[in-house]
């Protein structure tokens, strides 16, 4: 099994080869990608630099290019696949048909994988990726229980990758437009969910915090309380007079507990979530879950997850919490 | 193949979506006895939001296909939108297999079945489509008319048009709460704090959805079971003019609990008498339980009300 960790900026990406990842996956300094957050990503320069230092030590590097390209401004995807594979990158993690069409004209023996932003579900879905672009791969979304994700595994020949840590999307990927409907900004358009220049903080009268985007008040703190960035399916909203996360808690996914079960029904690669986040954490995440994914796979029938790693992915974690989210039947 | 440059001074046909919400049966066959009687050309059927929503059942969905065909509508099942379980799979497979009426596809587990039997399809704005190369791409595998996504605006639109192949209709929502997300947690079982598996069927309580609140008591979002849409509906009416000029084919109205019909008149009537439109759109503001938007079409945040009427922006 796979681990395929995340990269930022080349500190990110040493951090993760350093302390045990098999593959780093990269994004460029556009719209391309899904993390596409100001002063974060690689140019030609630093992608060659990582590439070379992940493959000296037997690492291989993904690049993520894993937004929808937009109608009349496609040059820039075509851009992106033609930079990758004149790096020779490992694999390419797509989204859209049409960049995919792209990549198979033009590059036709590259390696495809099928990005989570695809919202590739189920085994119809993925033998069209696999019919019309010979995918190698597939992400799934994170709506699956761990039953439904066996269901995929026995019924599909495409090799397939799960989330096993990091930030939670609540939505199925690739079919979420709330950040749009606030902020005209949406992971398929631009790259980004609730973007940090939509983003206010506003101080009020008693310690209050308030956090908003493009003015809609996502959640206010109260003194004391812990304050968190204002992901929009993270606030705390209204409904039948009852105020409450709504959709969501701040809260991280953690399958650590369930590895062996993921190992057991063949699963390929496990993900870790979070190029925006620090080479500090990629480090701490990506040695944790090194260990945890060797142990569950040189002792399947007696794993058993530690406390210290429990204890310090959790440090790591949105609202310093962390779930098994919709893989955990009674969390859906 | 028609040529879409030469189409330009035929009117776009009116189309009713697939109703998004849990309602009885009886509230379903009423509603489209209405739609039997209405101005509406093409109307979309089926269960497009949760699999345990079983009112309908998918022979019922049959008949009313039927009905509104004698009706001389033009029937289209929709399939559904998120596939987890494997009776959700069967059930895509069951609407794609049926050979009586035209399909939608709402996942591309759909399509991979109908371009598999050489069938010709319709896809649903959740199908992300947002350049050329995607729109020729399923045409090549059957795409007959494609909607665009809810999120993207007019200049999208016209830069996509600029390549759009011959024979692919494209279809613009023009009236309704719009579709934004599609999650495995069910919001509405949530909100009851009951689990999803014993979910009650709560969602039958809330025939337009369940309106999500800022803590300030704006309108912001509406949930509905595993689906959350925008609180506030989107209405297009007053760009009629400019969809005629992109020639858009079909402009969709989305159904609601009331006042759908005072909508699909007002569309039919601006349709007929465009010198009525300021008059007729005075009034949808009445028609939308939380209030109306349109910003996605002007390539804005989609809850921005961009119209002349801008001062009931809700911020």
């Amino acid at each position: 099994m796979e681990l395929v960790c995340p990269a930022g900026n080349l500190p990110s990406l040493k951090a993760a080869v350093d302390n045990g990842a098999n593959a780093v996956y990269i994004g460029f300094k556009d719209e391309t990608n899904a993390r596409h957050f100001a002063g974060l990503n690689f140019n030609e320069k630093s992608a060659q630099a990582g590439l070379t230092y992940a493959k000296d030590r037997g690492v291989k590097v993904f690049a993520a290019i894993n937004t929808y390209a937009q109608g009349g401004d496609f040059i820039k995807w075509q851009n992106a696949v033609d930079l990758a594979a004149d790096l020779s990158i490992d694999a390419l993690i797509l989204a859209d048909i049409g960049v995919m069409d792209y990549a198979c004209d033009k590059h036709p023996d590259l390696r495809l994988h099928l990005s989570v932003q695809a919202s590739a579900t189920n085994p119809e879905s993925l033998a069209f990726y696999l019919r019309n672009f010979n995918i190698q791969r597939a992400v799934l979304p994170r709506v699956l229980s761990i039953k439904q994700v066996e269901q995929v595994l026995q019924a599909t020949s495409v090799p397939i990758e799960v989330f096993g840590f990091g930030s939670l999307c609540v939505m199925v990927e690739g079919r979420c437009l709330l950040s749009s409907y606030a902020t005209g900004m949406s992971p398929n358009t631009f790259g980004a969910c609730s973007p940090a220049s939509a983003v206010q903080w506003q101080e009020k009268p008693n310690d209050i915090l308030e956090t908003r985007l493009n003015h809609v008040l996502i959640d206010r703190f109260e003194k004391g309380e812990k304050a968190g960035y204002p992901t929009l399916c993270k606030g705390r909203f209204e409904v039948n007079k009852n105020t409450y996360y709504a959709l969501e808690e701040p809260t991280s996914l953690n399958t650590l507990s369930i590895l062996p079960g993921l190992f057991n029904m063949g699963v390929a690669a496990i993900k870790v979530e979070g190029r925006q986040r620090s080479p500090a954490y990629v480090a701490q995440v990506t040695s944790i879950m090194r260990q945890a994914i060797d142990a569950a796979q040189s002792n399947r029938e007696n794993f058993q997850t530690k406390a210290e790693w429990m204890g310090e992915l959790q440090k790591v974690s949105e609202g310093s919490q962390t779930t098994l989210g919709a893989y955990h039947r009674p969390w859906q | 193949m028609m040529n879409k440059q030469i189409n330009s001074n035929t009117k776009p046909k009116l189309s009713v979506g697939p109703i998004q919400y849990f309602w009885p049966k009886a509230k379903v066959i009423a509603f489209y006895q209405q739609v039997a009687e209405s101005a509406i050309d093409i109307v979309y059927l089926g269960e497009v939001v949760c699999s345990k929503r079983l009112e309908m059942k998918f022979e019922d969905w049959l008949e009313i296909g039927r009905q509104l065909t004698a009706k001389g509508k033009s029937v289209v099942l929709s399939s559904m939108t998120l596939i987890e379980a494997g009776s959700e799979l069967s059930r895509m497979r069951r609407v794609c297999e049926q050979e009586e009426f035209c399909v939608e596809a709402n996942d591309f587990g759909a399509i991979e079945i109908l371009s598999q039997k050489n069938k010709n399809f319709i896809t649903g704005a959740s199908i992300n489509i947002y350049n050329e190369r995607s729109l020729e791409l399923l045409s090549q595998q059957g795409m007959t008319r494609w909607n665009l996504s809810v999120e993207l605006g007019k200049d999208q639109l016209a830069k996509l048009h600029q390549h759009r192949p011959n024979g692919v209709e494209t279809e613009v929502l023009v009236w309704g709460r719009l579709p934004l997300a599609y999650a495995a947690r069910c919001f509405t079982a949530r909100a009851h704090n009951l689990p999803k598996d014993q979910c009650q069927f709560k969602c039958i309580e809330d025939p337009d959805g369940l309106v999500m609140k800022t803590r300030e008591q704006q309108d912001f979002l509406c949930l509905n079971g595993i689906q959350t849409q925008s609180a506030l509906t989107c209405n297009l009416l007053p760009e009629l003019e400019v969809m005629k000029t992109l020639n858009v084919d079909v402009l969709r109205i989305s159904p609601q609990s009331e006042h759908t019909f005072e909508v699909i008149e007002a569309f039919a009537q601006a349709l007929s008498a465009p010198e009525n439109i300021e008059h007729l759109n005075s009034k949808q503001q009445q028609h939308a339980p939380s209030g109306l938007c349109d910003g996605y079409w002007f390539g804005q945040s989609g809850m921005d009300l961009h119209q002349a009427n801008s001062q009931s922006i809700r911020l």
